[in-house]
């Protein structure tokens, strides 16, 4: 979905637009959501919201803002202000407990292979869960999400270069704790 | 690609299906639809914020919402109720027959097909009007086959009544929703008596004229119908009623060839 034609179709008519904005980023900001608060239930409200209080904002913007915006990175700079604020709920209230660490069921129990790759993919997630939260961000929003540099940039408030390389040394930790405990 | 960010990538996951009509009803642009009763069974009729998008028989709601969501890309919830404006012109429409000011959402219609069916929409219940005629006031004279398309094509049928537009040789035609059939269903229920109206035409009479009034009409309009018997003057064609002095009728618009 080319984004910045979507931007303008929005600014355009938000009615019409919306939908589309809903359906183009709706997974890259759950999947990115699950691997930031570990919690399914909490990816799916956090996504939820993050689209309602985008509305509420694109519905009080000039066309001309609307137009410029960098969609997915404006839309993670929401959705990462409420993982963020869950974070520290649930650091307040622990006792809740954190399903999505774990890695989806495997809807259809196949053959080996299948639950060797959902122990790795397990075991990654742990790792993953203990960087700091502006690396972790950076690496989410790059790898899982799948966004570009400079709109990992946008989402964060934070500045290309230091973006990169905090994508760039939360890979060496990961892979470094990997290691030490595969 | 690294190993690692490969391993990343497969991290990704589809949202769950909840979110999308989660989001819509929250933000009030999630559409809706309820059921109504009609000579054809229950009508599932679908509307957006801007007016009713889509009706169409089903044998389930899940039926529906699957088609709905086919056809217009977007899902569709149940509601209890539409909003009192629309819920008094749905009622209008589909009881009175009169499609009135029911506000209909047409996105995806082009400009020719929305002629077609607001010049539908203004042909009262009970009577019915050639293809020729709705592309004739629309300004696309001759344009017979696409007036018959679009109104195959209708989104909305019942409150957008393409079933009040027949062939010119006086059968009813093709019928979109169901069977063709339901289109002689919906016009009887109307009180449009199918068999006598096929009958006239069976015999070439294409219009009805008042020897008092020396006005002339369709068969079907409801001045035509007020003629009585002592009075009735058939006619084939308009030209036939202009030499005899006859006017067209102003509400039923049978114009002079």
């Amino acid at each position: 979905m080319d984004m910045s034609r979507l931007a303008a179709a929005i600014a355009e008519d938000l009615d019409v637009g919306f939908p589309r904005l809903v359906r183009a980023l709706q997974d890259g900001v759950f999947a990115g959501a699950l691997r930031l608060t570990g919690s399914r239930a909490d990816a799916e409200e956090i996504t939820q919201e993050a689209f309602v209080r985008a509305h509420r904002a694109l519905a009080g913007y000039p066309p001309d803002r609307v137009r410029d915006l960098q969609l997915r990175g404006w839309v993670w700079t929401i959705a990462l202000n409420l993982c963020r604020n869950r974070a520290r709920t649930r650091r307040r209230h622990p006792e809740e407990p954190l399903d999505g660490w774990a890695v989806a069921p495997d809807p259809a129990p196949g053959p080996e292979q299948e639950a060797l790759a959902g122990a790795e993919r397990e075991h990654l997630v742990r790792h993953l869960a203990r960087l700091p939260w502006p690396v972790r961000a950076a690496v989410v929003l790059r790898h899982v999400a799948g966004l570009p540099y400079a709109e990992v940039a946008i989402a964060l408030g934070r500045p290309i270069g230091t973006v990169k390389s905090d994508v760039h040394r939360g890979l060496q930790a990961l892979r470094r704790s990997l290691e030490e405990e595969p | 690609m690294n190993e690692l960010t490969a391993r990343l990538v497969a991290l990704r996951e589809p949202a769950p299906a909840s979110i999308l009509p989660g989001v819509l009803d929250r933000t009030g642009l999630a559409d809706h639809f309820v059921t109504r009763a009609s000579p054809l069974g229950p009508l599932f009729v679908a509307y957006s914020r801007r007016g009713v998008t889509l009706v169409d028989l089903a044998l389930t709601a899940e039926a529906f919402t699957r088609r709905y969501e086919a056809l217009l890309g977007r899902p569709v919830l149940p509601a209890a109720e539409p909003p009192a404006r629309l819920a008094a012109a749905l009622e209008r429409a589909l009881v009175a027959g009169r499609t009135g000011r029911v506000p209909l959402d047409l996105a995806g219609v082009g400009p020719f097909q929305e002629a077609v069916l607001r010049k539908a929409a203004e042909i009262p219940p009970g009577e019915v009007r050639p293809y020729g005629w709705v592309a004739r006031e629309i300004g696309h004279p001759g344009s017979d086959r696409a007036v018959g398309n679009a109104l195959a094509t209708n989104p909305v049928p019942l409150v957008v009544p393409c079933h009040r537009v027949v062939r010119a040789d006086g059968r009813v035609g093709r019928y979109s929703l169901g069977t063709d059939a339901n289109k002689r269903v919906l016009l009887a229920a109307e009180g449009l008596d199918v068999e006598a109206h096929e009958r006239l035409a069976a015999r070439g009479v294409r219009y009805l004229g008042s020897a008092t009034t020396r006005i002339y009409c369709h068969p079907s309009c409801r001045h035509a119908r007020r003629i009585t018997e002592r009075h009735l003057v058939e006619f084939r064609d308009p030209g036939a009623a202009v030499r005899v002095g006859y006017r067209p009728c102003r509400d039923c618009r049978p114009q002079a060839a």
